[in-house]
């Protein structure tokens, strides 16, 4: 763990810009570990990182790491980042957001986002819930779960994201969580390694809001849970369905070869310039 | 016939002006009646190793010509009134953030979807006031294809010396219809590039509060790994709560742009030494003014006329001067909406001097009868 914290020290504004914002045993913090140890095994200069974020709790993370970093206005980070990655198609964009963010009022850069495959890594930090603003109901809050503006139960459907991001045609999809650390770690790496849009979930806790309004407890009892409830995608493809159902399937859901959007404007402006 | 001769409209001359300027990012939505520039720019644009991207809408555009510039491209968006209405959240982002960036409003009729295909100014307080909270707005107006060009290229400079959105306010008629055009020559027009840091990275605030309020903008990617964010923030960039530096940041935005009027604002003046009656007027509108000043001139009538071609901010000394002119009784404010100009030359002329609205909202041009009539009725 002590050569963990080295890793995770030498990427932090640290004079700058502690304490931070989170609730203390917030997985936040354990998504920033992951998406440190994933930069620093790819050994990325981190002059050609740019981390864009936009509005909420998970937003909040990029300001705390010494990259390039752009916190946004709500649901838009997508859209600065695909402005960023086009202009500098060198830079390595990595897009922070939340739930709300980018499925509610970030939904359509979201899709359009997956669609474009530019080659942009966006961790969607799923905590089901607003935390920011005291816990509303947000895009991924189960039904009949309760939030602040949900106080009878949540009477919507909540999206499933990497069905989502698949069907909007994310070139890799993959979910974690915030108690499987390693696999975070080795996800977020892959995410960023492949070249084109990639998505993924870091399903995470808010035991200051989601839990309190569900009585689940802490924030060790949620991560407990997740242990619990988490299963791994290959071992579940060999499962009954019905042990499968109610079920939080993590690991990669689909990793498929498409030519990035830059590598193609690139190849035009090539062309068009006689090379 | 010299081949830098051309016949060209208000749209493609923004598309021209902006390859002149040197923009080498173009984000944006189609929206008529602006949607040439866009199809003009996907074509230029790459040959030239710039960017051309088609977003999913005008929130995005607006955030992508963000990103970019971030990223050190010169960038650009245009747009029509609805689109302009969900692009005022990014441009008040970019006031606050200091991005440069330059937004194409080719005005048509409103409110909401209101007539696409046909003229108006009504958004010319949009342009001012567009955003939530207090900023100071830039935007340009032109009235001929030509000074499309020309103020396509001013807007770029603007932006860049300012670190700010800026607004180029044209309308469907000035976007569609054709003119003669002198293309000009490589290094006629002034073409500015923004001011970069030459300070090591660790001495390298990317808010710096200077004594004349210019900071120098490094990109991402150059080594200076800084923060932006649209909230309140410390000249590092890192968000603040504490009313000095709150107080310090937004004095520095308001000031960058105030104490630098008599560069950003250009207004125009004829005849106005002896008029009795003022005609005051923008774009498309300026053309019909002039034409009936003439007329007017023609019938020994002493009238005078005022163009603003900077909309916003508003030079409020220079306009008091004009104002202040000996024989001035009157002012027609001319205008392709429901009365909004009006209001700030209501706020700057004597006491003395009478403001009158002629005002157009049904799609049609102001004629140059129409002021003239409106000329005689004050006489």
């Amino acid at each position: 763990m002590a050569q963990r914290s080295d890793i995770t020290h030498k990427y932090l504004r640290a004079k700058k810009k502690f304490p931070n914002v989170w609730c203390a045993g917030c997985g936040i913090g354990i998504v920033m570990g992951s998406l440190i140890r994933a930069i620093d095994k790819l050994e990325l200069d981190r002059d050609n990182v740019t981390l864009v974020s936009g509005i909420g709790c998970s937003s909040r993370l990029p300001v705390y790491l010494d990259f390039n970093t752009l916190h946004t206005t709500h649901g838009r980070a997508l859209a600065f980042a695909t402005g960023v990655k086009l202009a500098n198609p060198k830079m390595h964009v990595i897009v922070i957001t939340g739930d709300g963010d980018a499925l509610a009022i970030g939904g359509n850069h979201f899709i359009h986002s997956c669609r474009r495959n530019m080659d942009i890594t966006c961790i969607l930090i799923n905590n089901q819930i607003y935390g920011m603003t005291g816990g509303q109901f947000s895009p991924t809050t189960p039904t009949e779960s309760h939030a602040s503006t949900a106080p009878y139960g949540n009477k919507e459907y909540p999206f499933d994201i990497p069905k989502l991001a698949m069907g909007a045609g994310a070139s890799y999809v993959a979910r974690g969580t915030v108690y499987h650390v390693t696999q975070l770690d080795q996800l977020i790496h892959d995410g960023i390694k492949k070249r084109g849009f990639s998505l993924i979930e870091a399903y995470s806790n808010c035991h200051t809001y989601f839990g309190r309004l569900n009585r689940l407890g802490d924030s060790v009892k949620m991560l407990e849970e997740m242990k619990k409830n988490a299963l791994p995608l290959k071992a579940a493809e060999k499962m009954p369905p019905e042990k499968v159902q109610g079920k939080l399937l993590t690991g990669v859901f689909c990793d498929v070869e498409r030519e990035e959007y830059c590598d193609r404007y690139d190849a035009l402006i090539q062309s068009l310039q006689g090379k | 016939m010299a081949d830098n001769i051309r016949l060209m409209q208000g749209n493609e001359a923004v598309a021209e002006g902006a390859m002149i300027g040197g923009l080498r990012f173009f984000g944006g939505y189609p929206i008529t009646p602006s949607t040439e520039i866009a199809e003009i720019l996907a074509r230029r644009l790459p040959k030239v190793g710039g960017k051309f991207i088609q977003m999913e809408d005008e929130i995005a555009s607006v955030g992508a010509i963000i990103g970019a510039s971030l990223a050190g491209s010169k960038s650009m968006t245009a747009t029509s009134g609805p689109g302009f209405s969900l692009m005022v959240e990014g441009i008040g982002y970019a006031y606050m953030a200091e991005v440069p960036t330059v937004i194409v409003n080719v005005q048509r009729g409103g409110p909401s979807t209101g007539l696409p295909t046909k003229v108006s100014q009504s958004d010319t307080m949009q342009a001012r006031w567009g955003t939530h909270g207090d900023y100071i707005a830039i935007a340009l107006a032109p009235q001929s294809v030509r000074e499309t060009l020309d103020l396509t290229v001013r807007a770029m400079n603007l932006a860049e010396v300012y670190r700010t959105p800026v607004t180029l306010l044209t309308d469907e008629v000035l976007g569609h219809m054709r003119e003669k055009v002198t293309i000009p020559e490589e290094g006629e027009i002034e073409v500015i590039n923004r001011q970069k840091p030459d300070v090591p990275a660790s001495w390298y605030k990317h808010f710096e509060i200077t004594p004349n309020f210019k900071s120098p903008m490094a990109s991402f990617g150059d080594g200076y790994r800084f923060h932006v964010t649209g909230l309140t923030h410390d000249e590092e960039g890192f968000p603040t709560n504490k009313s000095v530096e709150i107080l310090a940041k937004l004095t520095k935005l308001r000031n960058k742009i105030m104490r630098y009027l008599d560069d950003i604002c250009q207004i125009e003046t004829d005849g106005m030494e002896d008029a009795h009656v003022a005609v005051y007027a923008y774009g498309i509108v300026a053309r019909a003014a002039r034409q009936a000043v003439q007329m007017a001139r023609a019938r020994r009538m002493k009238v005078g006329q005022i163009r603003p071609i900077t909309i916003w901010p508003s030079h409020d000394k220079k306009y008091k001067e004009i104002f202040s002119s000996k024989n001035l009784e009157a002012v027609i404010v001319a205008e392709l909406n429901q009365g909004q100009l009006v209001y700030e030359v209501q706020r700057l002329v004597p006491k003395h001097v009478e403001v009158i609205s002629l005002n157009r909202f049904d799609s049609e041009l102001i004629t140059p009868a129409q002021i003239l009539n409106k000329i005689k009725e004050v006489r």
